[in-house]
């Protein structure tokens, strides 16, 4: 049993807990994931390590199924049954030069720890954040803090730049080298950023998150076909080249539970859950 | 036979074979010819004193017939369950030409669930030595190293990647023909013993190899848990799984109850199984509870499989459809499967293990209707811990390479079960773990 210490409401439906688990907190580093699963019927589901505290972790998440519907519901003092970690290669970090951490919507949680071990390595970090508008974008102080740069984008232009992070990547990519890129959000949202790197010649990472089980190489749940090779994101990534990645499939792969995850919602509201019904996100 | 209907089993999870009676155990037990010179013990790879414990059973002494297995075979109820009696202690039964030959594993079986329901067994551990060892895995080369250590009083911490201990015995095997509760039996056991089982710990993650140094000693028996791809195209669509995934599914997840339980399977209408050994059987009489129709393709014939004999039958019986001499060779369908291309095989000179080598035949391929495929063509050891040992050797497999006492070439570090051997067996994994575990207990105590 690994005890909640803390809860938030960062954004609407955006959440974010730390949780005491002393031995994925010892060695986590910056693009490593853990898995959780809530309860004795819970899925396994993952999730990265957006910052370590001493024995606790934190994670942030989007309260958008089953599992990550009633994590939403714990409170500080409850527990999660089990915590597996650090899962997944840590990001390949190096003194590039200049790097840009990218984070769009919820993806952003991945971004302070990459962004903050790239500064310690002596790089110069020029951090992007992005969301659909300004009260859904998160973690916005603590980027600050860790950047040396800090650019925000709003789809509906209530802050920061009017777009998408890759407009402000392309206009950033005109004006001056740029070493490597990290790019983390929504698969569609990596496909189309990492293609603004590709005619510059940048390196660029993306954290892909496919359908796991397991998370440490076994069931095969997670594969995804980078430069034509079948790799197991979860112990071969999450990160990869992002100009290697076949985003399609991997968004094809997302979509094999559909059904069933709407199944398990509604049956979760029908019987468990304790917020009066509303199944419909 | 003490199996349920078929038509019957095949509609839930619990176990096929109900064991013996107490009267049909002693009247079986009373077959045995007590040989001077047991056939039977040669087979077994770890020499249980077969004669003896049968004997007891002849003559109602269940718990003196367990303590003789036990101190051979600490998962009793394990093996006499899944192990491949026919080619092993059965096999070499006196009795095997004549008639029928003892049902070994059976008898085995019942001593040991008798023993497990009616006079637990309280093992002891020896004095505290002082040194600790780490297990690496909890399947059966795990726990029994665990045993044999804390028994021999070493300090124990065993870490296991996933939420439960046992392996295979709790991820891959079905409860139809292993009960979850029997192997948690011995896992309290262990538990009780002492041996502290740190669950949810990934060793070269949650723990790493400058941590495992600071042990006396280390015992690896990760396994052979990385599953093997055919490498065909389509393997990418909606519906097609490693045997390891749909199982683990299943089996660790409780997908048969979804939505009561959260993890998802899907259940296929037409599912088509690739392989024939145990793992492949298993898989397809799993897809065969979930309700669908299902075709195991295998490329050789049928006394080819390497599965067990009984659970061919089992298969047979419940309505799995054998496809023979086939192989497939393209998975169709858009997003999700809607069939498999295979290609008939014909049988060659023997390959290096002595079984005729399956060639394609030209032109001869064919669709069977399938929403669903399921591969189970053989995994090898996964990397993940053994690319982070510095200097350890191993083979081209990924399997560490030991020596007969199971010792690798990092000092310190042993290895055992399917890591050291590659997939193989419950009762060669145990035989290994114990044997490593004796040669680590001579290590600690120089
Ligand atoms: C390495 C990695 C890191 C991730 N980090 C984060 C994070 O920091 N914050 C965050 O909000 N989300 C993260 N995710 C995604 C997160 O795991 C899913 O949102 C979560 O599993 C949804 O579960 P659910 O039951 O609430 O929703 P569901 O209704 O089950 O699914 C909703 C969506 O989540 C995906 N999903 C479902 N089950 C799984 C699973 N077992 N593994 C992976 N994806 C699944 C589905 O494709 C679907 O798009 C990460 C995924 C991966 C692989
Ligand atoms: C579906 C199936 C059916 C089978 N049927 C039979 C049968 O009928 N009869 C028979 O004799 N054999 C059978 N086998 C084979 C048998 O189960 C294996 O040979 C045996 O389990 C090997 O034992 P092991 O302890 O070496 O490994 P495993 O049982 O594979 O256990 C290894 C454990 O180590 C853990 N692990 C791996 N890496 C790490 C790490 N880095 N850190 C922490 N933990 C880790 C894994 O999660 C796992 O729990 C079957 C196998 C399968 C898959
Ligand atoms: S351990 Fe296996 S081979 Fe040995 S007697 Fe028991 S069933 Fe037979
Ligand atoms: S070989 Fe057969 S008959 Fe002889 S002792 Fe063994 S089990 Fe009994
Ligand atoms: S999640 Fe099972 S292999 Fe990656």
């Amino acid at each position: 049993m690994y005890r909640v210490e803390e809860t938030k409401l960062l954004a609407e439906r955006v959440y974010q807990i730390w949780v005491n688990a002393p031995h994925v907190a010892r060695h986590a580093r910056a693009g490593q994931f853990l898995i959780i699963r809530i309860d004795e019927t819970g899925e396994r589901i993952p999730l990265t390590i957006s910052a370590v505290n001493g024995d606790t972790v934190r994670i942030i998440f989007m309260a958008v199924g089953k599992t990550t519907q009633q994590l939403a519901t714990l409170n500080a003092g409850d527990a999660i049954l089990d915590v597996a970690g650090p899962l997944g290669r840590p990001s390949e970090i190096q003194r590039y030069g200049t790097c840009v951490v990218i984070g769009g919507g919820v993806g952003i949680a991945s971004t302070p720890i990459i962004a903050r071990e790239a500064k310690e390595a002596g790089n110069y970090v020029i951090g992007i954040i992005g969301a659909r508008n300004a009260d859904l974008l998160i973690l916005e102080d603590e980027m600050r803090t860790i950047c040396d740069e800090l650019f925000i984008t709003t789809d509906d232009g209530s802050k920061g730049t009017h777009g998408f992070v890759s407009d402000v990547l392309k206009a950033e990519l005109e004006r001056r080298p740029v070493d490597c890129t990290w790019i983390i959000g929504p698969a569609i949202m990596m496909k189309v950023t990492s293609n603004v790197t590709r005619p510059y010649g940048v390196k660029t990472f993306v954290s892909l998150n496919p359908i796991m089980v397991d998370g440490t190489g076994m069931c095969g749940s997670c594969r995804v076909q980078v430069g034509g090779e079948t790799k197991f994101a979860c112990v071969d990534g999450p990160e990869f080249d992002a100009h290697q990645v076949d985003f399609d499939l991997l968004m094809q792969r997302q979509r094999i539970y559909t059904g069933e995850e709407r199944e398990s919602l509604e049956h979760y509201h029908r019987h468990d859950c304790r917020c009066g019904g509303d199944s419909h996100e | 036979m003490s199996d349920r209907p078929a038509d019957e089993r095949v509609r839930d999870f619990r176990e096929v074979d109900t064991g013996l009676t107490p009267d049909e155990a002693m009247e079986e037990a009373g077959r045995c010819l007590q040989c001077k010179k047991p056939g039977c013990v040669r087979g077994c790879p770890v020499g249980i004193d077969i004669p003896a414990f049968i004997s007891e059973i002849a003559a109602g002494s269940f718990d003196r017939a367990a303590a003789i297995i036990r101190k051979d075979n600490i998962l009793p109820a394990v093996c006499g369950r899944v192990c491949p009696q026919e080619v092993q202690c059965e096999g070499e039964c006196i009795l095997k030409g004549k008639e029928i030959p003892i049902n070994i594993g059976g008898l085995e079986r019942f001593a040991a669930d008798w023993e497990r329901i009616h006079a637990p067994a309280l093992p002891e551990t020896g004095k505290p030595t002082g040194k600790k060892v780490a297990v690496v895995g909890s399947g059966p080369a795990g726990l029994t190293a665990a045993f044999e250590l804390k028994k021999r009083g070493h300090d124990v911490t065993m870490y296991e990647s996933l939420h439960k201990a046992g392996g295979v015995l709790m991820y891959g095997i079905p409860s139809f023909r292993l009960p979850k509760e029997v192997v948690q039996a011995e896992i309290d056991q262990l538990r009780s013993m002492g041996v502290k089982i740190k669950l949810n710990h990934l060793a070269g993650n949650s723990v790493t190899v400058d941590e495992l140094k600071k042990f006396d000693a280390v015992f690896i028996g990760t396994g052979a848990g990385l599953p093997f791809f055919m490498g065909i195209p389509g393997e990418q669509l909606a519906g097609v799984y490693s045997a390891n995934e749909f199982l683990t599914r299943v089996n660790l997840m409780r997908a048969d109850r979804f939505p009561e339980t959260d993890t998802p399977v899907k259940r296929g209408s037409r599912v088509v199984v690739i392989g024939g050994g145990n793992v492949a059987m298993d898989a397809a009489r799993v897809a065969r509870r979930l309700g669908a129709r299902v075709s195991l393709v295998y490329r050789r014939r049928e006394e080819d499989f390497p599965a067990r004999k009984a659970e061919v039958a089992h298969a047979k019986e419940e309505g799995i459809e054998f496809v023979l001499c086939a192989n497939p060779v393209r998975i169709l369908g858009e997003q999700c499967v809607t069939g498999v291309e295979c290609i008939r095989m014909q049988m060659c000179d023997p390959d290096q293990s002595g079984r005729p080598e399956p060639v394609p035949v030209e032109e001869s391929t064919f669709l069977i209707d399938a929403d669903m495929c399921i591969e189970a063509i053989g995994q090898g050891p996964n990397p993940l811990l053994i690319r982070k040992l510095p200097g350890v050797e191993y083979g081209r497999k990924g399997n560490i390479i030991v020596a007969d006492d199971g010792r690798s070439s990092l000092p310190g570090f042993y290895a055992g079960g399917d890591v050291a051997t590659g997939a193989a067996t419950v009762i060669l994994a145990m035989g290994s773990a114990k044997n490593a575990a004796h040669a680590i207990d001579r290590f600690l105590r120089d």
